[in-house]
């Protein structure tokens, strides 16, 4: 039977978070010796009979509690910067990271590749190049865990949230639902395959071809009417949506907000709650229409939108705000 | 007409508070010694559920198909047992039983404040258990003891808004025990017993009951608003509706966090009183201890964001949260030293009660260094929802609650039932369930940064290895558990009467008989010494009242 | 029964039992005060998890809540709110004449006050019917049964073409309804409270029962729910009145 004592070490990720624990472990074996080290020699010692000097200092131990309080402290403060750093980095997605859509519900994960080929349960990787898994769920809280990257993020009915890696080492490793679903959550399982990166880009054109998500967005963006009022000269006036991904927007009220996937996706389904400024809200709700994948692809497609593309006749309805630098805008 | 020795005729024993021996002198006593006994008996029958549950999860996962139970009835199970042993085991057992008990013998008082509040909380406490039982009787939960939204408001099964019901009937026990205590002690204290005369065990009963009466009301309106979801379907926690899961993990954990420390400071209490009689010396450090004490309690409500690592919220509370968990560590590291340093130059004996205080003093050591793990959020992204939080809050919470507990019970049941037990059996007790624990829990640890989920019903082959070492350690800790129960039992009918002092114990509980009288005191002291003021070489024994 | 029973007062007026466990009335008195201050600390954590999700709601739906708020009725929280300060003032005036000995005075300041609350609970209950009657009681089911949703909302509440999406006025309402809801529980349970006060006050030589000191935490109690009144009423009712230039 075997028993491994660690997990793979696959991404570039999950060795800076190895050394991390590493360094915990030191500081729990230090502590564990400074107090247990002294408590079996006192048990020894001072046991009741034993003839040894028990007088003892008169003087308070104020100093020793000082002493005992800072130097935890310190180390506490120490650890602290060491483990933020880290995750400062993990936070951190690089611009140019692939993008991967993944949909979790019960009780399996639905994997959607840039191209638009699709998986079920399984997630095939391009070894030494950045990944950004944008994710949500169709019905509970679930959390995608690959423990050989050292990631896991919960994913969420209603929002998008993201991780990203880079994987380094081919192989297959296990993919896991790390947060309770319901009946059958320890079979929402899988595999993740990393691959070499000729390999990947084979593997993506091999089998059945399926639109991209931008593509498959761009198409129910003119079936659901969007154009109507989004495009073009039209009598109902709202925002241009050229290059809207990553500019600030300004709403009514006075407040700003980065138009970010999850600014996207709630004008989509709730568009009465971060209104443009000097819109009105006549824009209807999409609740209840449009799948988790449509809204994936809804959002891919309007990122794709460079300011000046998708056709926006000149003089009328432009955009009220400038896009600003493209800035990573992931979700919390 | 006696042909037995002279020695075994016992004297008649006094009157004392066991004397009554009717159903109503039970049930509807006002005397806290009572109603600690009450708490009891209601605390072991729940321990026995929630370990049974425990006992099919730990079967049910030596093989890596979960052959044992169906994944329904795994996922009940696990949820049956956390519920039952956070909220009818753990959070009522150093409280209402010792500290019910022994709290206003230490301070010199004849009961509590309020009495009668303090069997109403007894009454809700079983009440509670009882709805509780019977939601699990009737198809029972699966949402896991923490209930997240929106599987608890939406898909789980009925059966939720009854099990809520009952847990918060029982919160409210909760809120009059910590009510109880926090008047008590500062209202009841004998004539010059000031606060840095008490024992540390009153210190850390008051922090507690402060956690218990400002957590527990929160706690009570997430279960309304969680039931009040279901039944109208209403989403303030739906995302359909534009609701937000995340307010309600906020909401759950802002109660939670303090509520482990609920289930730890008392247990910090207990050890404080063993190490101080068994190492026959003052408590090191006595202000920095009860400061500590204090400590914990306010800093335990600004952590709790350190549950959501992984759940979506924003990497500057990710920051903020892990920065104050490694803040709220501080107190509990001060305390340790300090019980270290009392046992320096102590004269040191090693009953029962001390065997439970060292193995807690290392077990909760262990524990809580895991938790600087856990406080690191890269790490913890990695361990998040695995065995290795298991293993860190079982550490805690059995490895250190529960042996505190059991010392608790080993050193003041002469007191409680005026009978001894033999010390040799509750030693032997106390190391298997030592060596029973640490091989359940340790192998988790490694189990759950190798990647082992939590609430797996089936799991790969890699981890049965560590399974099955778990399953093992599970079967040798309940033997450590039932061992006490035999010679507990066994005592109260054959064990050797107990004096006033059988430790030579320092607080005023030793000065009245075993089992005490109805009243506890027939005057209420006056003169009170400094706590724990055990003679030693170099110090004369304590002369002047000033 | 293991309580040894309390022992009465002498002939004084307003001496309660003093409880065994306790050494003095003096120290009953602070203790019992103290627990007052302390369950009502209590309550102020009870309702505080209700106006963190109020918070929340009105942080994320400003547009939706003032919308909604414009629906609640106005002129009855207000005549309410006057009801409920009034009620307060009679409390204190009840307490006053419980200091002076008067406590048939006191009874009849007590009985007042009580009075006042069970008027309170009456515009409320004729509020609620009028709030239901247009509509707005959020997701009423025929059966209670737990509603799965896969993602639609529920129809009829405002949900004119291009407004407000169906579901964020219900949280408004149901917000409205459960905190106002649990508000008239404690009315209610302050309404028996000082009912059974004046009750045991209206005899010249009060039964011992009613002291000065248990009346003066009655008022803590009484002058805390009309405390949250007076955080509830802005927050629910003016949150759409806002008069703008």
């Amino acid at each position: 039977m075997k028993f491994p004592l660690l997990p793979d070490q696959a991404s570039l990720g999950a060795g800076e978070v190895d050394r991390l624990m590493l360094l915990l472990l030191g500081v729990t074996v230090f502590f564990l010796l400074v107090t247990a080290g002294p408590i079996l020699v006192f048990c020894f010692r001072y046991r009741r009979g034993n003839r040894v000097n028990r007088v003892l200092d008169p003087r308070g131990g104020f100093r020793l509690e000082l002493t005992w309080t800072l130097i935890p402290l310190t180390i506490a403060l120490g650890l602290f910067g060491a483990s933020a750093a880290v995750y400062f980095r993990q936070r951190h997605p690089p611009e140019d990271a692939i993008e991967i859509h993944v949909i979790g519900r019960q009780w399996m994960w639905k994997v959607q590749h840039p191209q638009g080929k699709r998986e079920i349960n399984e997630l095939h990787l391009p070894a030494g190049v950045p990944i950004k898994l944008l994710m949500t769920s169709q019905d509970v809280i679930h959390s995608f865990f690959i423990p050989a990257f050292r990631m896991k993020q919960d994913v969420l009915p209603g929002w998008l949230t993201t991780q990203w890696f880079v994987p380094t080492k081919t192989g297959s490793f296990p993919l896991f639902c790390a947060e309770y679903c319901g009946t059958d959550h320890s079979r929402m399982v899988g595999h993740v395959t990393v691959m070499p990166r000729p390999e990947y880009v084979q593997w993506l054109t091999t089998g059945v071809q399926e639109e991209s998500p931008a593509l498959a967005g761009e198409r129910r963006f003119r079936q659901l009417g969007c154009s109507g009022c989004h495009v073009g000269q039209s009598a109902v006036r709202a925002p241009a949506l050229n290059g809207v991904f990553g500019s600030v927007v300004p709403l009514q009220g006075g407040r700003t907000v980065i138009a970010d996937e999850r600014y996207l996706r709630d004008s989509i389904l709730l568009p009465n709650k971060e209104i443009v400024d000097g819109y009105a809200p006549m824009m209807p709700s999409y609740q209840g229409q449009i799948s988790e994948e449509e809204l994936l692809a809804l959002v891919a497609y309007l990122k794709s939108l460079g300011a000046g593309s998708a056709g926006n006749a000149p003089g009328v309805a432009a955009p009220v705000f400038a896009p600003a630098s493209r800035q990573e805008g992931g979700a919390p | 007409m006696n042909a037995l020795p002279a020695t075994r005729r016992e004297p008649p024993e006094e009157a004392n508070y066991l004397s009554a021996h009717t159903l109503r002198s039970w049930l509807l006593t006002t005397d806290h010694k009572r109603i600690g006994l009450l708490f009891l008996f209601g605390i072991i029958g729940y321990f026995l559920i929630g370990t049974a549950a425990a006992a099919l999860v730990r079967l049910d996962l030596v093989t890596p198909q979960g052959d044992l139970l169906s994944a329904e009835m795994y996922n009940r199970m696990f949820t049956l047992h956390g519920v039952v042993m956070v909220w009818f085991f753990l959070i009522p057992s150093i409280p209402s039983v010792l500290g019910n008990f022994v709290l206003p013998l230490m301070i010199g008082a004849r009961d509590v404040a309020f009495p009668r509040l303090n069997l109403l909380s007894w009454y809700l406490f079983m009440i509670g258990g009882g709805v509780t039982l019977y939601a699990i009787l009737a198809g029972g939960v699966d949402t896991g003891w923490t209930f997240y939204t929106p599987y608890s408001t939406t898909y789980a099964n009925p059966q939720v808004v009854t099990m809520v019901a009952g847990i918060f009937i029982n919160g409210f026990s909760s809120i009059l025990t910590g009510l109880n205590f926090i008047i008590t002690t500062h209202k009841l204290r004998a004539p010059g017993l000031t606060w840095f005369r008490l024992p540390l065990f009153v210190w850390t009963l008051y922090a507690t009951a402060l956690i218990l009466v400002l957590a527990t009301p929160v706690l009570a309106m997430l279960l309304l608003l969680v039931a009040v979801e279901r039944f109208w379907g209403i989403g303030v926690f739906d995302p359909a509706q534009g609701g937000d899961p995340i307010l309600f993990q906020h909401l759950f954990w802002f109660y939670s966090h303090p509520a482990v420390y609920i289930m730890i400071l008392p247990g910090m209490g207990v050890v404080s009183e063993l190490v101080t009689c068994f190492a026959r010396k003052r408590l090191f450090g006595y202000p920095f201890v009860a400061g500590a004490s204090v400590a914990i309690a306010v800093l335990g409500f600004l952590v709790w964001g350190h549950h959501m690592f992984v759940s979506g919220q924003s990497i500057y509370s990710g920051f903020v949260f892990s920065l104050l968990s490694y803040m709220v560590a501080i107190p509990s590291a001060i305390k340790v030293f300090n019980w270290t340093a009392t046992l320096y130059k102590g004269s040191i004996s090693f009953e029962t009660p001390m065997l439970y205080a060292i193995g807690f003093i290392g077990l909760f050591t262990a524990g809580g260094l895991t938790g600087l793990m856990l406080a690191a959020t890269a790490v913890d992204v990695h361990v998040s929802d695995t065995y290795f939080v298991v293993a860190h809050f079982h550490y805690i919470m059995v490895g250190g609650m529960v042996l505190a507990f059991m010392g608790g019970l080993h050193y003041w049941w002469p007191k409680i039932t005026g009978r001894m037990y033999p010390d040799l059996a509750g030693r032997l007790a106390a190391v298997v369930t030592f060596i029973g624990f640490n091989l359940t829990f340790f192998p988790q640890f490694v189990m759950g940064y190798l990647g082992m989920p939590r609430r797996y019903h089936s799991y790969p082959e890699e981890f049965q290895f560590y399974h099955i070492l778990s399953t093992a350690g599970a079967s040798i800790l309940g033997v450590g558990y039932l061992l006490p129960v035999v010679y507990f039992l066994w005592s109260l009918k054959r064990g050797k009467r107990a004096p006033a002092n059988p430790w030579d114990a320092r607080g005023l509980e030793w000065t009245v008989a075993s089992p005490p009288p109805t009243h506890n005191f027939h005057d209420i002291p006056e003169g009170i010494r400094p706590p724990y003021d055990y003679p030693t070489p170099a110090t004369p024994p304590f002369t002047s009242p000033s | 029964m293991n309580d040894p029973g309390t022992r009465s007062g002498g002939g004084a007026e307003g001496m309660e039992p003093l409880h065994s466990h306790f050494a003095s009335r003096e120290q009953q008195r602070e203790a019992t005060t103290l627990g007052m201050w302390l369950f009502l600390a209590t309550e102020i954590l009870f309702f505080g998890a209700l106006f963190l999700a109020y918070a929340y709601v009105r942080w994320s739906f400003p547009a939706v809540v003032q919308q909604a708020s414009r629906h609640l009725e106005l002129v009855m929280g207000t005549i309410n709110t006057g009801v409920l300060l009034t009620s307060s003032f009679a409390m204190a005036v009840g307490v006053l004449f419980a200091e002076q000995g008067r406590h048939r005075a006191a009874a009849k300041a007590l009985a007042a006050t009580a009075l006042m609350g069970v008027a309170f609970l009456m515009i409320k209950g004729s509020e609620y019917a009028a709030v239901i009657h247009e509509g707005f009681l959020p997701g009423f089911t025929a059966n209670l049964e737990p509603v799965s949703r896969p993602g639609g909302g529920y129809a009829g509440l405002l949900s004119e073409g291009g407004g407000p999406v169906p579901g964020q006025e219900e949280l408004f309402f149901w917000l409205y309804f459960v905190m106002t809801g649990i508000h008239a529980i404690h009315v209610a349970i302050g309404v028996g409270m000082l009912t059974l006060l004046a009750w045991w006050m209206r005899k010249p030589h009060p039964a011992s029962r009613a002291s000065l000191n248990t009346v003066r935490n009655a008022g803590l109690y009484w002058h805390f729910v009309d405390l949250v009144w007076v955080f509830l009423f802005p927050l629910l009712y003016l949150a759409g009145h806002r008069f703008q230039p």
